[in-house]
């Protein structure tokens, strides 16, 4: 038995924050000091503060130390550990209240979490099987199979309610039962963890912090299906999740949780893992498996379904990362109790990664049905700087944005989809006045551009003319037919797509022109970028007050649009200003440049 | 995605070789291994020259408009040798929103070499590359596997002039 346990998280926000040097440094004193055998260190997945990183928190206390370097090592050793005083001065803000420490679950970040598919990520050593096992690891699937028929299975995750979480909603069991009523000598079960929604990290995290609940719940699937292998797809980029997966596997194998005869019931079941190699279009099913074939990932067109003909021309269920996370718990606390959380229709909990403008950056697990404004206000802590709410993106490329007027949205499956939105895979970046919208919305449409894979002609040609009109407009030559355009171009690629990628790649303009269109009006009949962030819509000028005339401005500016007498006011000519930015850098100290 | 493909002569070794012909030997009875087979060949020679694809076609018993095909296919594999420092600046969302573009503006502005290109001495590559999952201390830029976090474009020259000697 240990006296003391010190979490240090592990995640991916953590170690780029240099977690894994504290690990060591936490070690090597602990064993300094002769109390190897009574402190365990323990390297755990993401706790989902990810702004405050890294993140070590103290057991028994649940001391919850925030932002901790190599330097303050000794000093935790030293003051905690030896002598039983905590660290004031590290300690969270939020968990210290009239110099009380109070438990990290009673702050505004946590306190309206609901930890489901989350809830190994921080607590258990993904790296130790039997951690996973202790805290009720692996008891879904001898449940399953020693007490369920593959039908009762799929009844409990159909009454469960669960729908798919990386995007599409679609129902799980649903999903299930048909791959399991498709005859075959062979079928697949698939995870989908090629997270490429840019901003959202959630299957990382589980991946990172509980990769053996992925392997229970493909297993499961396997069982439900009637699927002896499966496959996992996970990003190249992801190489700790990579790491943690093959260790999981390993030890799954070891202790005949995978492999031949599993619990004795005479089901057979194995993973494999390929990697993906950087293309945003794998993580649409059909377009995933040609990959897992090892061809150039182009979707292909459904029907055939993938439950029919999916991996390898067999029947193939696939689900993503954060859909399989909720599975053994579904098994373990009944359908019942799952179908308690959550809206009519989406049922649960579902896990955001909140980053943008706000204060607490991070991974959020809620149930359905949370406003975006508890969301924004209350757990992610407000915008910094004082300034205002704009708009939340949701979706990634593939979604849209809830502006401020719409705060009080009940987010879920289908609220997103009435207010042109998307739930996606659940990032949620919020923006504030400095954004511009019509910049954003031609930043998803670069990404997707970028990503087409070219197959069919509507997502290939017709994303670039909307990108060409975008580009028109944001350097301040677009007209108002351009508008008008974009919208119908828009809709013509919505319905004419091959996959998801293109059905769903305008939507960022659609959302943008429905609740921004102020915006776009702004850059094509006033020229003017009202955020500011649009350059060649930008004129600099020097504020008469602040300027002291020191010269620095004129001397770095390139073409000689700077003019004006030494110590008194200068001024900036328009009509030769190139906009480089290389005035408004010398005047760090007055802050006399500016731009609108 | 258009891909830069390189125009310097391939110096590959006959150590290097050895090393891709045992993973093909390992992976060539499973023709759905060719992702693996080309991403293990990058690691040994750090990018795909069209020699390589060669090697890896004939190893594998495959056309080699099919590997020339998955290698353009994909942002990982690399037609372009990489730098001796390679530096990603995520352009993610998140970053994004918090000035990424200033950030990757900055680098290249200092090293005076574009996103997907590598300075003439071969000593940095620049490339702007997707979300890398540390949203939390956006905006983010890797320089091989050093992260640096909540950049300010002011940061910049600063960090380089480390890497410059």
């Amino acid at each position: 038995m240990y006296r003391s346990h010190v979490l240090v998280c592990g995640g991916t926000g953590c170690t780029s924050a240099n977690s894994p040097a504290i690990i060591q440094a936490l070690e090597e004193q602990i064993a300094e000091k002769g109390l190897s055998d009574e402190i365990k260190v323990v390297q755990t997945g993401c706790h989902g503060l990810c702004a405050l990183g890294p993140i070590m928190i103290v057991y028994p206390e649940g001391c919850f130390y925030s932002e901790v370097k190599v330097e303050d090592v000794p000093e935790i050793v030293e003051e905690h550990l030896l002598k039983g005083r905590i660290v004031k001065r590290l300690l969270y803000d939020d968990t210290v209240h009239h110099d009380i420490v109070k438990s990290i679950e009673s702050t505004d970040f946590y306190k309206k979490q609901k930890r489901v598919a989350l809830r190994n990520c921080g607590v258990i050593d993904p790296e130790n099987i039997d951690e996973y096992i202790a805290y009720d690891g692996y008891q879904a699937l001898a449940k399953c199979l020693t007490e369920y028929t593959p039908e009762q299975v799929i009844q409990i995750i159909k009454d469960s309610g669960l729908r798919g979480r990386g995007g599409g909603g679609f129902p799980t069991g649903r999903k299930w039962e048909l791959a399991a009523m498709n005859k075959a000598d062979q079928k697949y079960v698939v995870c989908n963890a090629d997270e490429g929604d840019p901003g959202a990290f959630m299957d990382r995290s589980v991946l990172e912090g509980d990769p053996h609940c992925i392997v229970e719940a493909m297993a499961i699937c396997g069982y439900a299906v009637g699927a002896t292998e499966g496959y996992i797809y996970v990003r190249a980029e992801y190489p700790i999740a990579v790491n943690r997966l093959e260790i999981a596997i390993r030890q799954a194998r070891e202790y005949g949780l995978l492999g031949k005869n599993i619990f004795d019931s005479g089901f057979d079941f194995d993973l494999h893992i390929r990697l993906g190699a950087g293309a945003f279009v794998c993580g649409e099913e059909t377009a995933l498996m040609t990959s897992i074939e090892g061809n150039r990932g182009e979707p292909r067109p459904r029907p055939p379904y993938p439950a029919v003909k999916g991996l390898f021309g067999k029947p193939t269920t696939e689900n993503n990362v954060e859909t399989f996370a909720n599975v053994p718990q579904i098994i373990l606390k009944g359908a019942e109790w799952f179908a308690s959380m959550g809206t009519e229709r989406s049922k649960g909990t579902k896990v955001f990664a909140l980053g943008g403008k706000i204060k607490n950056t991070g991974l959020v697990e809620i149930p359905m049905g949370t406003t975006l404004r508890e969301i924004v206000e209350e757990i992610g802590g407000g915008i910094p700087g004082g300034k205002k709410f704009k708009a939340a993106q949701t979706g990634g490329p593939s979604g849209g944005c809830i502006p401020a007027s719409l705060m009080d949205t009940e987010i879920d499956y289908d609220n997103l989809t009435a207010i042109g939105c998307m739930m996606g895979s659940g990032g949620l970046i919020v923006m504030d006045e400095d954004n511009c919208m019509v910049d954003i919305a031609k930043f998803f449409l670069e990404f997707t551009v970028d990503e087409s894979c070219g197959k069919c002609s509507p997502c290939r040609i017709g994303t670039k003319r909307m990108m060409e009109i975008l580009e028109k407009i944001t350097s301040g030559k677009g007209t108002l037919e351009d508008i008008d355009k974009l919208e119908e171009l828009a809709y013509y690629i919505k319905q004419n797509s091959l996959c998801g990628l293109g059905q769903t790649a305008p939507n960022p303009v659609l959302a943008t022109l429905k609740f921004f269109r102020d915006e776009y009006i702004a850059h094509v009949v006033d020229k003017k970028c009202p955020a500011g962030v649009c350059k060649a819509l930008l004129n600099y000028y020097i504020d008469a007050e602040k300027c002291i005339g020191c010269g620095l401005c004129a001397r770095a500016c390139p073409v000689g649009a700077i003019s004006g007498e030494i110590r008194k006011p200068h001024t900036i000519d328009t009509s030769k200003c190139i906009k480089c930015g290389a005035c408004v850098e010398k005047c760090k100290k007055m802050q006399a440049i500016k731009k609108k | 995605m258009l891909k830069k493909v390189s125009t310097i002569p391939f110096r590959g070794t006959a150590e290097q070789e050895a090393q891709l012909k045992a993973v093909i030997e390992e992976n060539r009875h499973d023709k759905s291994m060719l992702m693996h087979v080309m991403q293990q060949a990058q690691q040994i020679y750090g990018y795909l020259p069209f020699e390589v694809q060669v090697m890896i076609a004939d190893g594998m018993g495959l056309p080699l408009e099919k590997v020339y095909g998955v290698s353009t296919f994909y942002a990982q594999f690399a037609l372009s040798p990489k730098g001796t420092y390679h530096i990603s600046v995520c352009l993610g969302t998140a970053c994004y929103v918090k000035g990424a573009q200033e950030v990757l503006d900055k680098v290249c502005e200092t090293l005076h070499c574009g996103p997907e290109e590598c300075t003439e001495d071969g000593r940095f590559s620049v490339t702007a590359c997707r979300c890398i999952g540390a949203c939390g201390l956006a905006p983010v830029m890797m320089i091989n596997d050093d992260v640096y976090g909540k950049l300010t474009a002011d940061e910049i020259p600063g960090i380089l002039q480390k890497y410059m000697d």
